[in-house]
């Protein structure tokens, strides 16, 4: 009798600490979901910003008391960027300086990895190892005698070469695609050799296909790269002609304050964010993949 | 003979990596450190056969004179307040995200959004929903057609307008603006590095510890923050290093002007210095900046090796 009683008491307790315990665990779910959901609010917040911005007319933006859904939805603010800013003639320079500079850059980068991952030569682990100790280096000190050069010596001034030549080796680059080579084994090479297959063909039918996640992930960060660059086309080209979408996004709207005409101003940075977006989400893969492991923008 | 074949084969292969490094990488830290120590260089004038005089004169002026100080006083203020806010919302966000399943990848994605945006760009989105919309005195009142959408959410709850970075914004506002720009930008890679982390701990750890009726909070110190320090470590290097290299975020809020107040940096010097053809004060600044992110770095690999478990 009284071991029976005992049983249910500590049942019943145990039930309690099961729900309470449950209980628990669900206001911390909802908790978490709560956190997380106020902060991807305050995320997104700039770029619902800027569209609902971009779709207003000025009077509607400057009410006192703001609206958070455009009346009359302005598409010609559109239209209006893209012609102040000379948006076309920028996206083409842009696109034409990050199409070349890539496929020099994925070039040169494959085929240093290549030698530096398969083919034996004296020093070689001395000039792997100088290579990566440049890294170390903030790129402003190499900006300074690099202007010098650029403009002073090679009179490369105002030219799409300034913009491509300077950035076509990225030592971090040569470094992933190295890891990434040296971890495809040796006895395929050694067997192509045997086969009588040249180098270029074993790299194209072989290294390249194996390392193809690594060059997708370089490729969209350079061309990244071309669309973020700020300060080197600023000091190199003066000229309209070679003026890259940061620069010219830049130059057009130069007053930030209140008495501007934000909602064209928000219009053309839409127009100038949209193409990095539409890249994000079909290869964000690559680019998360890239990113965790380079820790650099652009 | 197959030896020799390949060392020919490797030279030619690393040739044009190895002829631009030589250009744009070695010859440009040699060169600079070299400018650094010429009195007053000058590229133009040293092509016409002008010489300088050796000595630490540039680094003197530009500690001396002019607004270095202002500007690495300004850095260290922004370094010093957004890389902790910055570390500490990563962590909490990718431990919070870590633990949940339904929604994962869609919310990682939306934190991941600031990363792929151009930073002047959004430094002009941050511009406006902090400025006061048509300002005007109105017989020494101040007024607006619209107080901007951040003094609008202050005014809801029961704050008062500031002028954040309009002409007569104070240096404090114009910081505080940066501060919060610099945060956003800097979360989706910390996130991205420190949910990495998080996603390779052995789960054992986490079933010992529902085992023995952990709280969540002690979890979280005992065992979560040790086990991750060095993916911690890692983002707070690369924040300092980031954030002593701020500038083009500044550019993308103010503009050239650099604002009110000039909010200019480091870098931001070391630009003007160089386009107005001082690369005698610019390589001097240059090499204090390596400096202070070289000291920075080892001061923090330091503290990281005492607290850090691997």
């Amino acid at each position: 009798m009284a071991d029976k009683n005992m049983t249910t008491m500590s049942d019943r307790n145990l039930q309690s600490i099961t729900t309470s315990q449950r209980v628990k665990s669900i206001l911390g779910k909802a908790g978490i979901y709560l956190f997380l959901g106020i902060m991807a609010l305050i995320v997104l917040f700039p770029f619902y910003w800027m569209i609902i911005s971009s779709l207003k007319n000025l009077s509607e933006y400057r009410k006192a008391i703001p609206t958070f859904w455009p009346h009359e939805i302005q598409w010609i603010n559109y239209v209006n960027a893209f012609n102040t800013a000379n948006l076309g003639r920028l996206f083409l320079n842009t696109l034409y300086v990050g199409v070349v500079s890539t496929i020099l850059s994925v070039i040169i980068t494959v085929i240093t990895a290549f030698a530096f991952a398969r083919l034996e030569f004296k020093g070689k682990e001395l000039l792997f190892a100088m290579l990566l100790a440049t890294m170390m280096i903030p790129g402003e000190l190499f900006t300074i005698t690099n202007y010098i050069t650029v403009v002073n010596w090679l009179e490369w001034g105002n030219t799409f070469t300034a913009l491509i030549v300077p950035f076509l080796v990225s030592v971090f680059y040569i470094y992933l695609l190295r890891q990434n080579f040296l971890q495809i084994p040796n006895e395929l090479y050694l067997a192509a050799k045997v086969d009588g297959t040249s180098d270029i063909k074993y790299l194209w039918k072989v290294m390249v296909p194996l390392a193809l996640p690594t060059l997708i992930s370089i490729t969209i960060l350079k061309m990244m790269g071309a669309w973020n660059t700020y300060i080197w086309p600023k000091l190199v080209t003066t000229d309209k002609e070679y003026e890259l979408i940061t620069n010219g996004l830049r130059n057009a709207f130069t007053d930030t304050s209140g008495q501007a005409d934000i909602p064209k101003q928000m219009a053309a940075v839409a127009i100038v964010s949209a193409p990095l977006f539409l890249v994000f989400l079909f290869l964000r893969k690559y680019i998360m993949a890239g990113v965790s492991r380079s820790g650099i923008k652009g | 003979m197959v030896e020799s074949k390949q060392q020919w084969k490797a030279w030619l292969y690393l040739a044009p990596a190895i002829l631009l490094l030589l250009v744009f990488t070695v010859w440009p830290i040699i060169n600079t450190v070299s400018m650094a120590f010429q009195e007053d260089y000058c590229a133009q004038r040293a092509l016409m056969g002008e010489t300088y005089e050796i000595g630490i004169e540039n680094f003197k002026k530009v500690l001396d004179y002019g607004n270095f100080v202002d500007y690495l006083t300004n850095t260290m203020i922004l370094c010093v307040a957004t890389v902790p806010i910055s570390t500490i919302l990563a962590l909490l966000i990718a431990v919070a995200l870590n633990s949940i399943k339904t929604l994962q990848k869609g919310l990682q994605t939306i934190f991941f959004l600031p990363y792929v945006t151009n930073s002047i760009a959004i430094g002009m989105v941050f511009a406006a929903m902090f400025n006061v919309i048509g300002f005007r005195k109105a017989g020494g009142e101040a007024l607006a057609d619209s107080w901007g959408i951040i003094n609008n959410v202050i005014m809801f709850f029961g704050g008062k307008p500031v002028d954040w970075i309009g002409a007569n914004s104070s240096l404090a506002a114009n910081r505080f603006v940066v501060m919060v720009y610099s945060v956003w930008n800097a979360l989706p890679f910390k996130i991205l590095i420190l949910l990495g982390g998080l996603q390779s701990i052995n789960k054992q750890y986490y079933d010992a510890a529902r085992v023995d009726g952990t709280p969540r909070a002690r979890v979280l110190t005992k065992i979560t923050i040790p086990l991750l320090s060095p993916m911690l470590a890692y983002v707070v290097i690369t924040g300092f290093i980031g954030g002593f290299k701020e500038y083009s975020s500044i550019v993308g809020i103010f503009g050239d002007t650099m604002g009110p107040n000039d909010m200019n940096t480091m870098v931001g010097y070391i630009y003007k210095a160089l386009s107005t053809q001082k690369q005698g004060a610019a390589s001097a600044a240059a090499l204090i900046l390596f400096g202070i992110i070289l000291v920075v770095t080892l001061i923090n690999l330091r503290v990281s090796k005492k607290r850090v478990h691997y």
